[in-house]
């Protein structure tokens, strides 16, 4: 049902995976091109660099999710665990004054708790969603706890760069994405760990009894996803210059809906990277757009909601067709 | 009343440890630790409080019981129940009567639950990003609806409702008992309750027997959406005001409560009583820890871990009772 894209041997020019990302580009294209005609400062160098600036924070909480979703996983936890992060990140820089502190912390807690995460699935053979459903309100109670209704603002300079700072007139999180995007394609496409990746998520049990430790690969899955987590905490809290403990909770959805519009299948086994870059680049134009039409902010989760519902029902028309022609 | 799927042997030991779930003991070891604590816990007051807190939580543990044994999950009910709240109380505010302000919330919700149960039953999507999808759509009408701010001085009919009483019960107690009767009534003693139940354990199997079995499945989600839009009045009742997210993670401790009580996320293994073992031991927990003085969102945390340790007892139960088995 879901053979890798690269075995495919009757489009010998374009594989599906490639047809589906055009797709995606001219489906980006057409908005950005609707929106230049409803306001023309919306295709300023400054605006777009502006929006991919957005698109990148988004797409740092999305990419770790993305391995996860491929291998037959979910993690629900990576709003609250960048809210945790950043916040002990503030702190740890607030009480120091040496950013590489908040880095080193920021990286540590993302990735225990991505650890957390796998060793309560491993071990209490619990489902993805439920273990991450419940780690996503202990990180984020813990959170509120730790900052006890305080904000900690004001980041030193030197932090601040990987938020706010230029290299080669490109904003930096738009390098920090190049980065991860280009890291996780490699592992997906050129290691052996990314392969089983999406064998365990097309078909677990085969995976298991063709002897993948399928447990010690989701544990590092699930580790990754905590780790980009922690590297999205660092940008947004340089990008904010400031941690509170609300920060994170909205990226779920819009975090989910990007993977699931990259054309990464909810159901695993088949997706890429490129796609959820695409995928967060289309939330944050719609989420754009809507604010050039003036729609109020709190329309934003209905939003996010409908994509997530239209992302998916798209995913089982693609899917069920797949498996009507293959 | 044992979980169903103990065996029927005379009780021995590891037996009778195998028949107490792990919620149960919690619960019993945290009331004695609290008592010790601060006798002030087991004051009248206080359990009458506790009471309380746990119906409103039940009427959502409750229904979450059923779609957790089609092996389904809804992670929109915190947000319904916010909806609803909006909903009731902005009609309240227009000038509607009670009864139609409760209807109306009552269809919404209706038709939300419909919408889930068809993505889920009838298109088969996973039902944990379907209703994650809806409780944006949710949280979103609330949020447009009240422009992010509370609700209040509609008519204190909906107070006077849940501070009245039925003899000496408080009624949000016996608005919660009775709910429990009546999903125990369709649960275990209707055709109906069978075929929930097989939904979870084999849908296909059901299908063959030539029952519609997706519509069985869709009626489990209009069912629970309909309990938790109705149970909005007890919310909005509680403070005389509605508030667009003051229901979100509602749907987690009501989550919890369902899997605390040894209800399983397959094959339809579950019992609608450890809803209430589950959503009394949280109630228990939140409660001791208010008068310990812990900070509510560490509370949070301390579900979390309540969560962990019920399921290692239980899975200690599961190998205790293979061993006398």
């Amino acid at each position: 049902m879901t053979i890798p894209a690269t075995l495919d041997t009757r489009s010998p020019s374009l594989s599906p995976d490639a047809v589906a990302l055009l797709g995606r580009l001219i489906l980006i294209v057409l908005i950005a091109g609707a929106l230049t005609a409803v306001d023309p400062g919306f295709a300023s160098v400054s605006n777009l660099l502006n929006m991919l600036r957005q698109a990148s924070l988004l797409f740092l909480v999305a990419s770790g999710l993305t391995l996860v979703i491929i291998g037959g996983g979910l993690d629900l936890s990576v709003g609250s665990n960048l809210t945790l992060s950043a916040c002990l990140a503030a702190a740890a820089i607030k009480t120091t004054g040496n950013p590489w502190y908040g880095v080193a912390v920021a990286v540590t807690s993302g990735t225990l708790i991505g650890f957390t995460n796998g060793l309560m699935i491993n071990r209490l053979r619990l489902p993805p969603f439920l273990a991450t459903f419940g780690m996503l309100w202990v990180a984020q109670g813990a959170a509120y706890w730790f900052m006890a209704g305080q904000t900690i603002y004001g980041m030193p300079m030197s932090f601040r760069y990987f938020g706010t700072g230029f290299f080669l007139g490109v904003p930096l999180p738009i390098w920090i994405t190049l980065v991860v995007c280009v890291v996780c394609s490699i592992i997906l496409h050129r290691t052996t760990f990314g392969r089983e990746a999406y064998f365990m998520g097309a078909n677990q049990t085969a995976a298991l009894l063709s002897g993948i430790a399928v447990e010690r690969r989701r544990l590092l899955l699930y580790v990754l996803s905590g780790l980009t987590a922690g590297i999205a905490a660092l940008v947004y809290l340089a990008r904010l210059n400031a941690a509170e403990p609300g920060i994170g909770e909205p990226l779920l959805l819009p975090a989910i809906a990007a993977v699931l519009v990259g054309g990464t299948s909810l159901f695993g086994g088949s997706g890429n990277i490129v796609g959820t870059v695409l995928g967060a680049i289309l939330l944050t134009i719609i989420v754009n757009g809507l604010n050039l039409l003036n729609v109020a902010a709190t329309w934003h989760p209905f939003v996010n909601g409908a994509v997530v519902l239209i992302a998916i029902l798209a995913d089982f028309i693609v899917s069920r067709r797949r498996s009507e022609s293959g | 009343m044992i979980a169903p799927t103990q065996s029927q042997q005379r009780p021995g030991a590891g037996q009778l440890f195998s028949a107490i779930p792990g919620a149960g003991i919690l619960l019993i070891l945290m009331l004695a630790l609290f008592t010790i604590a601060n006798p002030r816990f087991v004051s009248q007051t206080n359990l009458v409080n506790v009471g309380l807190q746990a119906s409103l939580l039940l009427m959502i543990a409750l229904p979450m019981t059923l779609i957790i044994l089609t092996e389904g999950l809804d992670l929109s009910a915190g947000a319904l129940l916010g909806l609803s709240g909006v909903i009731v109380a902005e009609a309240l505010l227009a000038g509607w009567s009670v009864f139609a302000a409760c209807a109306m919330a009552f269809a919404i919700s209706t038709a939300f639950g419909a919408l889930n149960g068809v993505l889920i039953a009838y298109l088969t999507l996973p039902a944990f990003v379907v209703t994650l999808g809806t409780m944006g759509l949710m949280q979103g009408i609330a949020l447009v609806m009240t422009n992010g701010d509370p609700v209040g001085g509609f008519t204190p009919a909906i107070e006077t409702f849940y501070r009245s009483q039925l003899w000496i019960f408080p009624m949000p107690i016996v608005v919660a008992v009775a709910l429990y009767a009546a999903l125990w009534l369709l649960l275990y003693r209707t055709r109906l309750g069978n075929y929930v139940i097989a939904i979870g354990g084999n849908k296909d199997a059901l299908r063959l027997a030539g029952i519609r079995a997706n519509l069985v499945h869709l009626a489990v989600y209009v069912l629970g959406s309909a309990i938790v839009g109705l149970s909005a009045v007890l919310l909005i009742g509680r403070t005389n005001s509605a508030h667009p997210t003051v229901g979100i993670g509602m749907e987690f401790e009501a989550i919890a409560a369902v899997v605390l009580g040894g209800t399983s996320f397959e094959k339809g293994q579950g019992w609608l009583f450890g809803a209430v073992l589950g959503a009394l031991a949280i109630t228990v927990l939140r409660n001791g820890l208010n008068i310990l003085s812990v900070d509510s969102s560490l509370q949070v945390v301390c579900i979390g871990i309540l969560l962990i340790l019920a399921l290692l007892i239980d899975r200690a139960r599961k190998h205790y009772s293979r061993q006398a088995a």
